[in-house]
């Protein structure tokens, strides 16, 4: 068998493809939680929880309304989304005039309360999702095997990462969304309805978890508990690439899940810690983060 | 980011906030003193571990204005580090305390060194993740034995002269220790290295411009609250006779949050008073199971829609004086 560094080249691809696939993850979830950034100024710690519930949604419309994978990919994002829109009415609303530390305390308790409910109906033990029959099986490659749907996973994640960039800085919409950004007052004095903007784009970025939430299904378990670590280490790759770029999110979301795959190969005892790492690392060389400007 | 009022600067103000926060103190200790004889000496233990806990939390948060998401890193270390002296090195309790208290520390200056590069909101994801590194350090490092924990950790003789293993040695130990850490926050706070670190909370930059290097001071408060936090995590090692990974999970960091935030932010008695009510209700309502998390949820909701002040804040604000 060849070998790379000492390292069976099944085992190098096979990791990386893994990483790259944790990367995908990264990258939907940080690029959510950026966008949502950029407008409200809050962090938002329940995005661990929304795209918990996508997967959720994806399982229910499978085993109670028969409704199959394609489908739920369309109307998870939209429910969760919807729920995410309600949230933002009804509390986070309230939170605009004070200190930003207060969003993030509010959606932590909200993570908590999302989490806990669905730990007392669910237990902790992960509900197995089928790989939609068009994606099963398989294709191999020569030096490695790669499952089909993984593959669709990579690609579908960048697809709706470079959807999402190009409607924030190419399009008239994302020209607004931008200048919110920037001066929510002077945009909302040009008659761009600022709060509704806010709000679409909150059900926006939870959308975006919930969509990762599907696709994820059938790759992890459905469990209740699958967003709370992982939005951890998605808020390490949030701080290595700094939120002030789409693009960078996207860019370190990949980079990170690719790293860690690889120190899966060399060093899995790290594998678990590599990202916080590189992101010590990364704060001391460059505090704001690799595309970041600091404020 | 609390809505409290502040101390005023001039002097007879000043005597007369300190005078009746004396009383306060005291009226705290004298319940701690008189309340085992209503309440179990393990809980009211836990309570006083916890209080001083959320405490070295508020030196952070309230006067200094940083969130740190990763307490539990403290916590657990103190733990760990004093059960592993006092179980496999055979060090006496006040030795096995240090040892905790001061790998905290250490544990705080290098935490500290990272995180304080960023304000705001990056700082508290900054120390979440420094703190999940923490723990799946120690999830995989053989001395912590992984999801058992140190268990069945000796609480020997204090100064070799007081044995620990009597409940009420131990009960008025861990009274001496949270009596004496609330006093040193207290007089950090109204020291003039806590005005400055105050001044850094209201306006950094201004503070900046004033000659302050900013930077040290915060680095300073983040190793003193580190250092505390590890002296709760070492001590309640202790009384436990246990470490083990729940301390170093996000959800401790988040939960000493909570007490904070229920008892109110930038108050001096209000982590005390948070850490009693939560751990009460979670006695309570032990029999739930994980409707705990459920609750403590909806706690965190209700006090920052519309609770912020927290208890004492709001007493604090009845009364007119800061508490």
């Amino acid at each position: 068998m060849d070998t790379i560094f000492g390292v069976p080249t099944q085992a190098l691809f096979g990791q990386l493809l893994i990483g790259l696939i944790n990367g995908s993850f990264y990258a939907l979830l940080s690029l959510g939680l950026a966008v949502i950034f950029g407008l409200l100024n809050i962090i938002n710690f329940t995005h661990g929880a929304q795209y918990m519930m996508g997967a959720f949604c994806a399982w229910f419309l499978l085993n109670k309304l028969g409704v199959g994978y394609w489908w739920a990919l369309a109307i998870a994002p939209v429910a969760v989304g919807a729920f995410g829109v309600l949230i933002e009415r009804l509390m986070i609303r309230h939170l605009y005039q004070l200190d930003h530390l207060y969003g993030l305390l509010l959606t932590f308790g909200l993570a908590l309360i999302i989490q806990g409910l669905f730990r007392n109906e669910f237990g902790s033990a992960g509900l197995p999702y089928q790989v939609p029959a068009e994606l099963a099986g398989g294709q191999n490659l020569g030096f490695m095997f790669l499952p089909k749907y993984r593959a669709w996973v990579i690609v579908a994640s960048l697809v709706v990462c470079m959807a999402t960039w190009f409607v924030i800085e190419k399009t008239k919409l994302g020209s607004y969304l931008r200048a919110g950004t920037e001066n929510p007052q002077l945009v909302q004095a040009f008659g761009v309805n600022v709060p509704r903007m806010i709000t679409l784009t909150y059900g926006f970025g939870v959308g975006l978890a919930a969509l990762a939430g599907v696709m994820a299904a059938p790759i992890y378990q459905v469990n209740p508990l699958m967003g709370g670590d992982l939005i951890i280490v998605v808020f390490a790759v949030v701080v290595i690439g700094g939120m002030g770029s789409i693009l960078g999110a996207i860019l370190t979301g990949f980079g990170l899940g690719v790293i860690e795959g690889l120190t899966k190969v060399f060093y899995p005892e790290a594998s678990n810690t590599v990202i916080f790492i590189v992101m010590a690392i990364v704060l001391m060389i460059k505090p704001a983060g690799l595309f970041g400007t600091q404020k | 980011m609390t809505d409290t009022s502040q101390p005023s600067a001039d002097a007879p103000a000043r005597a007369a906030n300190l005078r009746h926060q004396t009383v306060a103190f005291a009226a705290l200790g004298a319940f701690f003193v008189a309340a085992p004889l209503l309440m179990y000496p393990i809980f009211l233990m836990k309570v006083m571990c916890f209080a001083l806990f959320a405490a070295a939390f508020n030196l952070l948060i309230g006067y200094v204005g940083l969130l740190s998401f990763g307490h539990a890193m403290f916590l657990a270390t103190g733990g760990y580090l004093s059960a592993h002296a006092a179980k496999v090195w055979g060090l006496p309790p006040e030795m096995a305390i240090l040892t905790g208290t001061a790998t905290a520390a250490v544990l705080g200056l290098a935490a500290g060194l990272i995180a304080i590069r960023r304000q705001g909101i990056y700082f508290a994801m900054i120390t979440l993740a420094l703190s999940q590194m923490v723990f799946f350090f120690y999830l995989q490092t053989p001395f912590t034995h992984g999801e058992d924990g140190i268990q069945a950790v000796p609480r020997g003789m204090l100064f070799g002269l007081v044995d620990l293993s009597n409940v009420w040695a131990m009960y008025f130990f861990v009274f001496a220790v949270t009596g004496a850490g609330l006093l040193l926050i207290y007089r950090i706070v109204h020291s003039p290295f806590g005005q400055v670190l105050q001044a850094i909370r209201e306006n950094e930059q201004r503070a900046i411009s004033l000659g302050y290097r900013t930077d040290r001071y915060k680095l300073l408060a983040f190793v003193l609250s580190a250092a505390l936090a590890g002296l709760a995590g070492a001590t309640k090692a202790l009384v436990f006779q246990l470490a083990s990974l729940t301390d170093a999970h996000w959800s401790m960091s988040g939960e000493v949050v909570l007490m904070t935030l229920l008892g109110g932010l930038g108050t001096v008695f209000g982590p005390v008073v948070g850490a009693f009510v939560l751990l009460g209700m979670e006695n309570y309502l032990a029999q739930l199971g994980s409707w705990v998390t459920v609750v403590q949820g909806v706690i965190f909701v209700i006090c920052v829609l519309t609770f912020r002040r927290g208890v004492i804040g709001e007493l604090g604000q009845l009364i007119k004086k800061p508490l």
